[in-house]
């Protein structure tokens, strides 16, 4: 047990910090309607993401898996994945929602509490991508749910979609969140 | 004077208790390598879900409505009458050992209860296993419970405080194997390693995390914020009740600022050795857990035996 | 007034009120309703007498004996003796037969057109009638003759729906039962009879320093087995779990809140009273098979799915409950350490009471639910808390009684017990001090395996959705089965509240024994609610938990109100399914809620598992069409214990059998060898 711990002291830190003026800044699409201020407010400080894989290829799946991981770090920003959709305050939404999905991406929304953000992240998740005009696909999230915010890439970058989150949240520029 | 002791004594529990778990978090992150999120986090996490809206089955009866607010209630009753800071606090009403044994198990029933009472596919096996693993932990807990009693000459949480119970060489063997009972059924009643991770998102690996996943919104948050309530109330019996150095003896104010920050010290310590034994071993099969819940039983008859 | 209503004269009116009862109901038998009126009548003014009876004997505090006539037999007196300790049984009887005769009002309708009211109402009013006359008898065969009249009418009350074959087979089993029983405590009677020349309990006390150790000894085991049959306690149990389901369900309610506890009455009575002093490993063995029955009682709770043997299981867990407080005041008395064997002997009067109170509430309860749902299987039942809303809350505060949680009354009678242990663990040397220490670790045990087990009952059986049809054609159960469950669960809650005031006057009841005159208390109750054991070593308020917790739950809705978000809504939805199509199958049923813990104790319950397929075609067994999974748990006593000694007795009777060879010759030298040996005897 001592060695892990050893380990642990003589590994150098490699958190990457997010910065303010950062040069490899992603853009958001805001579609939809759109987020009130108060809301952003409320998730700024606490902010519960549930990963929704409606028929996804995986590719996105593992970038977000990324984020938890010590170089992105999301939790950092108070942002954190949660099990349930009770629980969440974010849906991110992969794939390009496969026929048999429909449903059960619908009733996941259901059963998110309001205020919710809905994201699609990924080519796939925002109009099909790869798979547009397929027959088993329904051919992007918002065919089924309604969403906010979109985040291009196939598959987007865990830094792309930790900026992403961050300017979705407008706490980029407000709070001060580079590494500590 | 005495009534602003007593009134930090009833909201010290719930106000201290989402720092420990951000303390334990944080500690996990940097084991990590991580940055983790600021040990106020959970505060912010509570205050979000006070804000959020409800959903609520079709299916849940009054049980699930008002669990939440029955299990935080029970867990301010129980915080406030354990020792926390001061020793000098005379409770007699309610700080006997096995009132507070059967006032958590309460909470236990209701939280069991509440699991049950949506007809989700988790919320039953959460209930079956979280109410399976109280069972078996109570023998331990009210053996620990009991040597230190006996040591003490009284039942009283306050009068064992005041003795202490590592001040007589006589019994420092019984009670140093009640104080590591006393540890494995601290794990086990908080939902610890090894008998549940707390951070799990696959429902076959979940025992209390099963049973909250229904609730959303302010009930949510007072089921979460009950459980960080608990893991307090059972972190400070074991170190007041074990260790109480720098405990206030008596109403004056520095006797009572020594007090608190000593009870910060050793809660801090205490959510570091947590925090480091999560970060060093898996959980446990779910078979393999009734023979931990024994070894505290057996650690406890023994100690106890041990007391002439 | 008080002597008026404490004397003779009032007792024998008692008994006339339930035999005008009994002989009314079987004159009226022809018309239903009259008889369940008359029967129902008779006995609510029978136990509201008893009630007015009983608390006046307690408070004058005066024993009363006499005899209630002359009787054509020279060992049969019709002597009575009720003591302070009779008085408060008869209480115990009362109240709970007053709260099952009003819930039997509404109850009986749904026998009406099916079987005979009259005789219902004729066993039932002499089944209480017998309980009433078993705890007052003062000769031994007097008391054997109300012990009959017991058991019998309780026999006649058990097989009333004898329709069903299983319930004539459960009424079969309890009468061998029983009777095996009485025949163990008629040969401890007799023993008595020859070494103090009578029956009489009086005689018997003061002629106790005559009899030899070695037959004292002997009519210990002897009563022990007799009385522990009646009582329930492993491995004597087996006709409980069968018996208390099959009967109606205030039947049942009565039987196993107070029949059961005849037993436990005369055990007092004998071990602590009559048979002073005795030896230290009397108190041992009760407090062993209290331990055993307790953690094995709540074990096989624990493995039921049908709603009343699971509460069966339950009586024989508090039964032991209340052994290990007996068994403490004897081993205490025996080392004469006084004042801890009255706390002990106070905890299993007061688990007496208790459970008398809480298990009549739960069988109240569950007889509304089988009346509504007509199956007893859990696994049929589910979100009944829509449909029967304020019987599901009177069997959420029976559940919370009986796992002994604040502040209802189960939890300060394994208070007391617990304290009584506790104070054996410090004042006991080695031998005992271990008995002490395991009887209060099976203690500890059992009380949150009750807890896991009533979980289990109250959610599969009132929480989330109907596993079968039959559910949504229940109804809320009719005003007087409402009325009864909800005086007792006020009743519940109140002894808890009170049980300071309730303990020290136990104390009273307790101090009347001959032994514990002039013992000192251990109790006591400053400020008026706070019970308090030594000068301090333990004390509990069951008022101040409860306020502290009101308290508590108010401020937090305070807070949280004026905290949140004031425009809130609360929406409703579906349960989080996964996007899939929750059926009934998906909930948790009792069996898998119970099956964790039973694979932990696969030592003791030894569960076994079948499975059995059926495939589309037979020959390539490729494709199964259907699969049983059959989960059972072995019945443990019936393997190891019941079918050996029948085996035993089978074979030696068929070998007695070979004296009867059909030859006269045999016979006639059969004749001959007895006159010699009658011979040889006498020169």
């Amino acid at each position: 047990m001592f060695d892990i711990f050893f380990k642990i002291l003589k590994t150098p830190k490699n958190t990457i910090p997010i910065l303010g003026n950062d040069p490899d800044q992603a853009d958001i699409v805001a579609v939809g309607e759109k987020i009130e201020a108060k809301v952003k407010r409320l998730f700024r400080g606490s902010l519960a993401v549930r990963q929704i894989d409606a028929g996804s290829d995986n590719a996105c799946e593992q970038e977000l898996v990324a984020l938890s991981n010590s170089f992105y770090d999301i939790e950092r920003f108070g942002i954190h994945f949660v099990a349930s959709p009770r629980h969440a305050d974010m849906l991110l939404v992969t794939g390009p929602v496969a026929r048999n999905m429909g449903e059960a991406l619908r009733r996941a929304y259901e059963a998110t509490p309001e205020p919710k953000i809905v994201v699609a992240v990924g080519d796939d998740a925002i109009d099909g991508g790869i798979f547009k005009d397929s027959y088993a696909v329904l051919g992007g999230v918002n065919s089924v749910i309604p969403v906010h915010y979109q985040i291009p890439g196939d598959p987007p970058t865990p830094k792309t979609i930790l900026v992403s989150l961050l300017k979705i949240l407008e706490a980029v520029d407000t709070a001060p969140v580079t590494s500590y | 004077m005495i009534i602003l002791i007593w009134t930090i004594q009833l909201i010290l529990t719930p106000v201290v208790s989402p720092l420990c778990i951000g303390i334990i978090k944080k500690v996990k992150a940097r084991l990590q390598n991580r940055r983790g999120a600021s040990i106020f986090q959970p505060y912010k996490d509570l205050w979000k879900l006070l804000h959020k809206d409800e959903v609520i089955s079709s299916n849940a009866s009054w049980i699930f409505y008002y669990a939440p607010f029955i299990i935080f209630a029970v867990t301010i009753v129980v915080g406030a009458s354990i020792p926390l800071f001061a020793a000098f606090l005379n409770n007699t009403l309610t700080g006997d050992m096995l009132v507070i044994v059967y006032a958590l198990a309460i909470g236990a029933f209701f939280l069991a209860l509440a699991g049950m009472d949506t007809g989700g596919a988790f919320g039953g096996f959460g209930s079956s296993r979280e109410m399976t693993l109280s069972a078996l932990a109570e023998g331990g807990l009210i053996f620990s419970l009991l040597t230190v009693a006996l040591i003490s000459g009284s039942t009283n949480l306050f009068a064992i405080s005041s003795s202490g119970v590592f001040a007589q060489d006589q019994h420092f063997l019984s009670a140093l194997l009640a104080l590591c009972g006393f540890f494995i059924v601290l794990l086990a009643e908080t939902g610890r390693f090894p008998y549940d991770n707390p951070d799990t998102h696959l429902e076959l690996t979940m025992i209390h995390e099963a049973i909250i996943l229904e609730y959303s919104g302010k009930r949510l948050a007072l089921m979460e914020w009950a459980s960080a309530n608990k893991l307090l109330i059972f972190i400070a019996l074991g170190v007041n009740l074990f260790f109480p150095l720098g405990l206030a003896d008596n109403g004056g104010v520095d006797a009572i600022l020594i007090g608190m920050a000593a009870f910060m010290v050793k809660i801090f310590i205490c959510c570091l050795i947590i925090a480091l034994i999560e970060s060093s071993m898996a959980k446990f099969r779910f078979f393999r857990l009734p023979d931990l819940l024994l070894v505290s039983f057996i650690l406890n008859v023994v100690a106890l035996s041990l007391i002439q | 007034m008080l002597e008026i209503i404490a004397s003779p004269i009032s007792f024998f009116i008692l008994l006339e009120l339930f035999l005008i009862g009994a002989a009314g109901s079987l004159v009226l038998r022809k018309n239903d309703a009259s008889a369940n009126v008359w029967s129902s009548f008779f006995a609510i003014a029978g136990s509201l007498w008893g009630l007015l009876f009983a608390s006046a004997i307690l408070i004058s505090g005066q024993a009363l004996s006499f005899v209630a006539g002359t009787s054509p037999f020279p060992l049969l007196s019709l002597a009575m003796h009720i003591d302070m300790l009779s008085a408060l049984f008869i209480f115990i009887i009362s109240l709970i037969a007053l709260f099952c005769s009003i819930y039997g009002i509404g109850y009986v309708k749904h026998f009406y057109k099916k079987y005979n009211i009259g005789t219902l109402g004729f066993f039932y009013h002499l089944f209480i009638a017998g309980m009433v006359l078993v705890v007052t008898a003062s000769n031994g065969i007097f008391f054997l003759i109300a012990w009959e009249i017991m058991s019998v009418a309780s026999y006649f009350l058990v097989v009333y729906d004898r329709n069903d074959e299983n319930n004539v087979k459960a009424g079969f089993l309890y009468l061998v039962m029983t009777h095996v029983g009485t025949a163990f405590i008629i040969a401890a009677f007799l023993l008595l009879y020859k070494y103090t020349g009578s029956f009489d309990f009086e005689v018997i006390k003061s002629a106790v320093t005559f009899i030899p150790s070695s037959i004292k000894n002997t009519i210990f085991v002897l009563s022990m087995v007799g009385f522990g049959v009646k009582a329930g306690i492993i491995p004597f149990h087996i006709w409980l779990p069968a018996a208390h389901p099959a009967a109606p369900s205030h039947i049942s309610a009565l039987m196993s809140g107070v029949m059961i506890k005849t037993g436990v009455f005369m055990m007092m009575r004998l071990f602590l009273d009559i048979l002073q002093p005795a030896p230290v490993w009397w108190g041992l063995v009760v407090l062993f098979v209290g331990a055993t029955s307790s953690l094995l009682g709540v074990l096989y709770a624990l493995t039921e799915h049908d709603i009343k043997r699971l509460l069966a299981y339950h009586s024989i867990e508090n039964i032991g409950i209340i052994l290990l407080g007996l068994g403490s005041a004897l081993t205490f008395s025996s080392l004469g350490m006084l004042p801890l064997a009255l706390l002990s002997l106070v905890a299993a009067l007061f688990h007496t009471v208790n459970h008398a109170i809480f298990k009549s509430l739960l069988f109240l309860s569950a007889g509304s639910v089988i009346n509504q749902m007509h199956t007893r299987n859990m696994e049929e039942y589910g979100g009944l808390i829509k449909y029967m809303p304020h019987t599901a809350f009177f069997f959420l505060i029976g559940s919370m009684a009986i796992s002994a949680l604040p502040p209802f009354n189960g939890f300060f009678s394994e208070w007391l017990t617990f304290q009584s242990l506790f104070q054996g663990i410090i004042a006991l040397d080695s031998s005992a001090r271990w008995v002490f220490i395991l009887a209060a670790g099976a203690l500890a045990f059992t009380g949150g395996l009750a807890l896991t087990c009533f979980v289990k009952a109250f959610g599969a059986t009132f929480l989330a959705r109907p596993r079968s049809a039959e559910v949504s054609h229940a109804k809320e159960s009719s005003f007087p089965l409402l009325a009864a469950m909800g005086a007792l669960a006020a009743l519940s809650l109140l002894f808890g509240l009170f049980s300071g005031p309730v303990t020290l006057f136990l104390e009273t009841i307790g101090k009347s024994f001959s032994i514990f005159q002039s013992a000192p208390s251990l109790l006591s109750l400053p400020r008026g609610h706070v019970l308090t054991v030594g000068s301090g070593f333990a004390s509990v308020s069951g008022l101040a938990f409860l306020v502290l917790f009101t308290v508590a739950i108010f401020i937090v809705v305070w807070i949280i109100r004026s905290a949140i978000n004031k425009k809130q809504k609360i929406k409703i939805g579906a349960t989080w399914d996964c996007g899939t199509d929750l059926t009934s199958r998906m909930e948790i049923t009792a069996t898998g809620f119970a099956r964790s813990i039973v694979l932990i104790f696969k030592g003791v319950l030894k569960p076994s598992i079948q499975h059995e397929i059926e495939y589309h075609d037979a020959e390539t067994r490729y494709m199964p069409k259907s699969r049983t999974v059959i989960l059972g748990v072995r019945d443990v006593h019936q393997a190891y214990f019941y079918r050996p000694l029948h085996k035993v007795v089978a074979t030696l009777a068929e070998q007695t059998k070979n004296i009867q060879s059909g030859n006269i010759n045999t016979y006639i030298s059969y004749i001959f060898i007895a006159l010699l040996i009658v011979l040889f005897a006498t020169l």
